[in-house]
């Protein structure tokens, strides 16, 4: 069992870090102040990630992406999480969903969304279909060469940056034995097509400058062509290329715990009461002890299950294991470094309270906790018939 | 047009470890990196090698065991290759033994521009680039701030403290630059993967001819007789505005002479 990194990774995710400190990191303040990340900002980051080759890491080489590998790609989430999301997020990791582009698709949406020409965003949630995601009403009905889509989609993260959304839209309903079922299909949506409308959506606690949108379908009409995998196959693309994002969560999550784990660290090592340094008094030494515990716990989850990835062998379950272990770790780490720091910690000339708000969310979207469970609890029962 | 950079592998400033009592020398049993110094002299390299449109950057350093971690990263950033002096004879070499095995590996590519920093970030003698350059028989400038390449004429504009110097060398040359000469980029990830199979040509000394006891320890004549802190900085002043702060901060430049 070997838990070294290589010479290749150590020099990936330093490239990484030094990217976030210079690129990244400085503007960190504005964003939490303006709640947004100006266009220009946008561009500047993308143009600078793009010309030091760090743009699309997670697409294959051969492809123009960076061509890592999931255990790779965790250590470079890991060391994205360092800052805000609004931040990182821009230097894109196109969904690898887009990975199953064919024919015209490749030149018109796989190989530009590598080269940062043109940016995807992924519609599923609906107001009426979180979890339960195959209770979307939004739908798509054949009509000639055309579908026509009707319906509205929500939470749609950085819709507002992207200029095509890959959407999942019911396109049918079987009859199974549980009862009917709806078939879904994915389609790539220009923004321009007609009938479609991108509108901001709710402000949210976590996460400032990172936008959600709402996408209503109005008799939007889009080719056939533009079907992503076959049609009625929509769950089966999303199933072959979509665990990776729980990894990605679960990794950045280590990134916002360490340098929260950092800050609570540094004070508790400088900061005296009572005549000597805090961290000599037990109860703050402890948490100390706890936080870096949890945080080495979820980072030894994550880098298994990309590892197993790697392998050909990650099941939903120890994605959703990783995800669990990581959001909530964090959103322990957060805390405890606030309470280390008393007062300080919830100020927002440090980074404690962001990463605060921030974690709330990483216990919610890509799936809750208690959809994560029930992952691994299914996983668990199934094989004995339960 | 080749370009032969001359690049050191140190201790990570930001986790320098210990200074060795015995040999009043930083400690070099860790993993080292590229001197960030030397980063810019990479990065000119590389784009002189794109401008012309061909040949490439070579990498040349030294070290006593056959560390590469640092020149990995010069790789990454896109030189095309390296020539690495590794011998344990080396441990301890002054400045002009440093000079002296550079230079001798230098001898061995045919190098149209020699790049090197303007000194080490953590040896900081500054001799070095000019002693290869006389070593080597060739023409010097230092402290670039821009290069240009002319036919066979480097074009030069070398820092001062009031400006620069527009100055002109004949080709092959020396070159030291300045951290402002360009903006190192970063080792892209495809820089990075590609960057283990990029050739890195191990030579000890006896493949340079020369002899172990001119070099290291055994041929230095720099001494170093000792080592002490730095003084810690001492506490600024405070100037709280009370209608004349201007006045105070000008009277204070003044006294130092700044202004």
């Amino acid at each position: 069992m070997e838990f070294a990194p290589t010479d290749e990774q150590e020099m990936v995710v330093d490239t990484v870090r030094a990217f976030v400190e210079r690129e990244l990191v400085p503007y960190e303040d504005e964003v939490e102040r303006l709640g947004d990340v100006s266009r220009e900002l946008v561009e500047q980051i993308r143009e600078r990630s793009l010309a030091a080759g760090i743009y699309a890491a997670n697409m294959p080489a051969d492809l123009g992406g960076g061509g890592l590998d999931n255990v790779t790609m965790a250590m470079v989430d890991r060391a994205f999480g360092w800052t805000q999301y609004a931040l990182h997020y821009i230097v894109a990791r196109p969904s690898n969903i887009l990975r199953a582009c064919t024919g015209d698709q490749v030149d018109e949406y796989l190989l530009p969304t590598i080269r940062g020409e043109r940016v995807d965003c992924l519609a599923m949630s609906e107001p009426g279909a979180g979890s339960d995601v195959r209770g979307m009403t939004c739908r798509a009905t054949r009509d000639g060469d055309d579908y026509v889509i009707n319906g509205t989609k929500h939470f749609i993260s950085h819709a507002d940056l992207a200029d095509y959304t890959i959407l999942f839209v019911a396109t049918g309903e079987e009859q199974t034995s549980r009862g009917p079922k709806k078939l879904i299909t994915s389609l790539l949506v220009d923004h321009d097509t007609p009938g479609l409308e991108v509108v901001p959506g709710y402000n949210c606690v976590s996460n400032r400058g990172y936008h959600n949108m709402i996408l209503n379908f109005d008799d939007c009409r889009v080719p056939a062509s533009k079907v992503l995998g076959e049609e009625h196959r929509g769950f089966e693309v999303a199933n072959e290329w979509l665990g990776a994002t729980r990894l990605q969560v679960a990794a950045i999550c280590l990134g916002r715990a360490d340098r929260a784990f950092r800050v609570a660290l540094e004070w508790a090592a400088d900061r005296e009461q009572f005549g000597q340094k805090i961290g000599r008094f037990q109860g703050v030494s402890f948490k100390l002890a706890d936080m870096q515990t949890k945080l080495v716990e979820a980072e030894l989850m994550t880098y298994r299950a990309a590892w197993l990835m790697d392998e050909g062998r990650m099941t939903d379950g120890d994605a959703a294991m990783a995800k669990i272990s990581s959001t909530e770790m964090l959103q322990f780490v957060a805390d405890e470094a606030i309470q280390v720091l008393g007062g300080m910690g919830l100020m927002d000339e440090l980074p404690l309270e962001r990463i605060w708000r921030d974690a709330r969310v990483d216990r919610i979207w890509d799936g809750t906790s208690e959809i994560q469970r029930h992952i691994v609890s299914r996983q668990l029962l199934r094989p004995l018939g339960s | 047009m080749n370009v032969v950079v001359c690049v050191k592998q140190i201790p990570d400033p930001a986790d320098p470890g210990q200074m060795d009592p015995e040999t009043r020398t930083l400690k070099r049993d860790v993993k080292l990196i590229l001197d960030e110094s030397d980063s810019y002299g990479v990065e000119m390299g590389l784009q002189l090698v794109d401008a012309a449109g061909e040949g490439e950057v070579v990498l040349v350093s030294m070290v006593p065991n056959n560390e590469v971690s640092g020149l990995r990263t010069a790789l990454a950033m896109g030189a095309g290759s390296a020539v690495l002096v590794s011998d344990e004879a080396l441990a301890g070499s002054d400045a002009l033994s440093t000079a002296k095995v550079l230079a001798a590996a230098i001898r061995r590519c045919e190098a149209d521009l020699i790049i090197t920093a303007t000194e080490s970030s953590d040896g900081y003698t500054g001799t070095v680039p000019v002693q290869i350059a006389e070593l080597l028989d060739l023409p010097s400038a230092t402290f670039a701030k821009s290069i240009e390449i002319d036919g066979d004429v480097a074009k030069v504009q070398r820092q001062t403290e009031d400006g620069y110097d527009e100055i002109e060398c004949s080709l092959p040359c020396v070159v030291s630059v300045t951290a402002g000469v360009v903006e190192p980029r970063y080792p892209s990830f495809k820089g990075i993967m590609a960057a283990k199979n990029k050739p890195v040509d191990e030579l000890d000394l006896a493949a340079l001819g020369i002899d172990p006891a001119t070099v290291g320890w055994a041929g230095a004549r720099q001494e170093i007789v000792d080592i002490a802190e730095a003084p810690a900085g001492e506490a600024g002043e405070i100037i709280h505005d009370e209608g004349d702060a201007h006045e105070r901060i000008l009277a204070f430049l003044d006294d130092l002479k700044i202004l």
